[in-house]
């Protein structure tokens, strides 16, 4: 298929349906809005269904209703909105159903504004509503890659049964680029023989699309089987993209946009006999630790850059365990680091050290 | 080879659109190519701007730190991103609108009565397309034939007969630096 220029939100909501995604439910908001008129574009042209909700709330119940089924199904909205479906976002987890959602972050907190930020990954990656659970939680730092993990999101969320984040911000939602979508993949899934399609009342055990749990044996069961699937999808799904880093001797490392921004940063300085390389996580839920565990011994020190005051940086630290320094740069506001910013603030750190 | 591109106007003026069909034209040349609009607060009431990043290489930043070439339509984009040029830098100027010269003398600066010119061509609306003629032909990022195709392909059958203004009004944006 030939390359297409497109805004990022424009070519999340076609990989979406190529990924075999009918159902959207959404709701308005700022940076995401192209994604649900795409869809309202889309979706009655090839028999899917687009609704536009009452409400952030209404609309990821939607989602809930249309995965208890056994739909490919998905919302998108940025940061406020998100915050809206979070209850909706935890019974879909302890209901252990798949369902995409996609967070174009702005800035916050509160309303905020509509410029770029990184200020939900904890949200994103530490559970943002109740109780105990994970969604996979996806970056991607291109329209391609966007596209890609769109894609692969919605076999993910199938595999594991289990709702899948792509963490975008503003950047990504507007920015046009070339994109080239993939054939969807041929995976092996499992049947949804879960799924509450309607029960003769003899084929098969009754489907029960559920999130309550009053007895403490059931309720563990559920928790512990959650726990059990995290750990696979820690050994199996974990994603990163190490940038020149086989001899870097400084590590940046930042996720989605602001990684490419790194790597502009170490074309920079590595003109100038600085030899830095990037780690990007492409899952920031799961984290990727071992990568920073494998460099910690080579490099000096780590700057992990993010539009945010601090919040990778903490699962950074964690991974790399004390054995380094690990700083870190924050620009928030809306602002967009620049590689000059980001290559002076490696100058400046490597001078104090001396 | 890496070419940077900050175009600025009023809302309505076509600097997204001029940016685009950049972007666009560079990827029929098989280019790397990025287009990012300004999306803030701004759009409202001063200026609406894009950055279009084109290149042989893979392309890190979308957000342009240094431009290569600022085109600017009307004056308050003139005053804010003028200073966003590299040393060296190209300076595209619709003087038609913008009576301000330039203050720094370590860039080039092109002076283009755009509107007018447009005006001549009976059409006000390709202003960004005689300053798109005016940037190619200084610059060859890419052949203006491949900007002809990429507006036939946006415009369509519906659209067809705009064409030869569009040509036109590559033509005498060329034509102008050319002397």
């Amino acid at each position: 298929m030939a390359k297409k220029l497109m805004k990022g939100n424009e070519a999340i909501a076609e990989a979406a349906i190529k990924a075999g995604c009918r159902f959207f439910f959404g709701y308005p908001i700022t940076p995401q809005n192209e994604i649900p008129e795409y869809m309202s574009r889309r979706m009655p042209q090839i028999g899917g269904t687009f609704v536009q909700a009452e409400s952030e709330v209404a609309a990821i119940n939607m989602v809930y209703g249309a995965a208890g089924a056994g739909a490919r199904a998905m919302t998108s909205s940025s940061s406020p909105g998100i915050s809206l479906k979070q209850e909706g976002i935890s019974y879909i987890a302890c209901a252990e159903l798949p369902a995409v959602i996609v967070n174009m972050v702005r800035t916050g907190p509160g309303l905020g504004g509509i410029l770029p930020s990184q200020g939900d990954y904890f949200q994103a990656t530490k559970g943002g509503g109740h109780g105990d659970y994970h969604l996979i939680v996806l970056a991607p730092s291109s329209i391609q890659e966007a596209a890609d993990l769109i894609m692969d999101g919605f076999d993910l969320a199938d595999l594991y049964r289990n709702p899948v984040m792509i963490l975008g911000d503003g950047m990504i939602g507007q920015m046009m680029e070339p994109v080239e979508f993939k054939e969807p993949s041929e995976r092996p899934l499992p049947k949804k023989d879960w799924a509450a399609t309607g029960w003769d009342g003899k084929s098969r055990k009754r489907a029960v699309i559920n999130s309550l749990y009053i007895a403490a044996e059931e309720m563990e069961e559920v928790t512990q089987r959650l726990k059990a699937r995290y750990q696979e999808i820690k050994d199996n799904e974990t994603r990163v993209e190490e940038y020149m880093m086989e001899d870097a001797e400084i590590c940046i490392t930042a996720y989605g946009t602001v990684a490419r921004i790194a790597k502009s940063a170490v074309q920079k300085l590595r003109a100038e006999g600085i030899k830095a390389g990037v780690i990007r996580p492409i899952t920031v839920w799961p984290f990727p630790d071992a990568s920073y565990a494998k460099y910690a011994d080579q490099v000096k020190f780590f700057l992990d850059v993010e539009m945010s005051l601090g919040q990778m940086v903490e699962d950074v630290k964690l991974s790399v365990n004390g054995k380094k320094p690990v700083h870190f740069m924050g620009i928030t506001g809306g602002f967009v680091p620049t590689p000059s910013q980001i290559a002076e603030q490696v100058k400046n750190i490597m001078k104090e050290g001396k | 080879m890496t070419e940077q591109i900050l175009s600025a106007g009023f809302g309505g003026q076509g600097v997204l659109l001029l940016g685009q069909l950049l972007a666009y034209s560079g990827m029929r040349e098989g280019k790397n190519v990025s287009w990012m609009p300004s999306y803030g607060p701004e759009m409202r009431g001063g200026t609406a701007n894009c950055s279009v990043i084109v290149s042989d290489e893979e392309i890190g930043s979308p957000v342009i730190d240094e431009a290569d070439t600022v085109i600017v339509m009307n004056r308050p984009s003139l005053d804010k991103y003028e200073s966003k040029l590299r040393k060296g830098g190209r300076l595209f100027i619709n003087s038609s609108l913008i009576d301000k010269k330039a203050t720094r003398d370590d860039i080039e600066v092109y002076y283009v009565p755009v509107s007018d010119i447009a005006n001549e061509l009976g059409n006000a609306r390709v202003a960004n397309i005689v300053m798109l003629g005016a940037y190619l032909e200084l610059t060859h990022l890419v052949k203006p034939e491949t900007a002809i195709a990429q507006l036939k392909e946006s415009f369509g059958e519906k659209k067809a007969h705009l064409i030869p203004l569009n040509e036109q009004a590559i033509e005498k944006g060329a034509a102008f630096v050319r002397k």
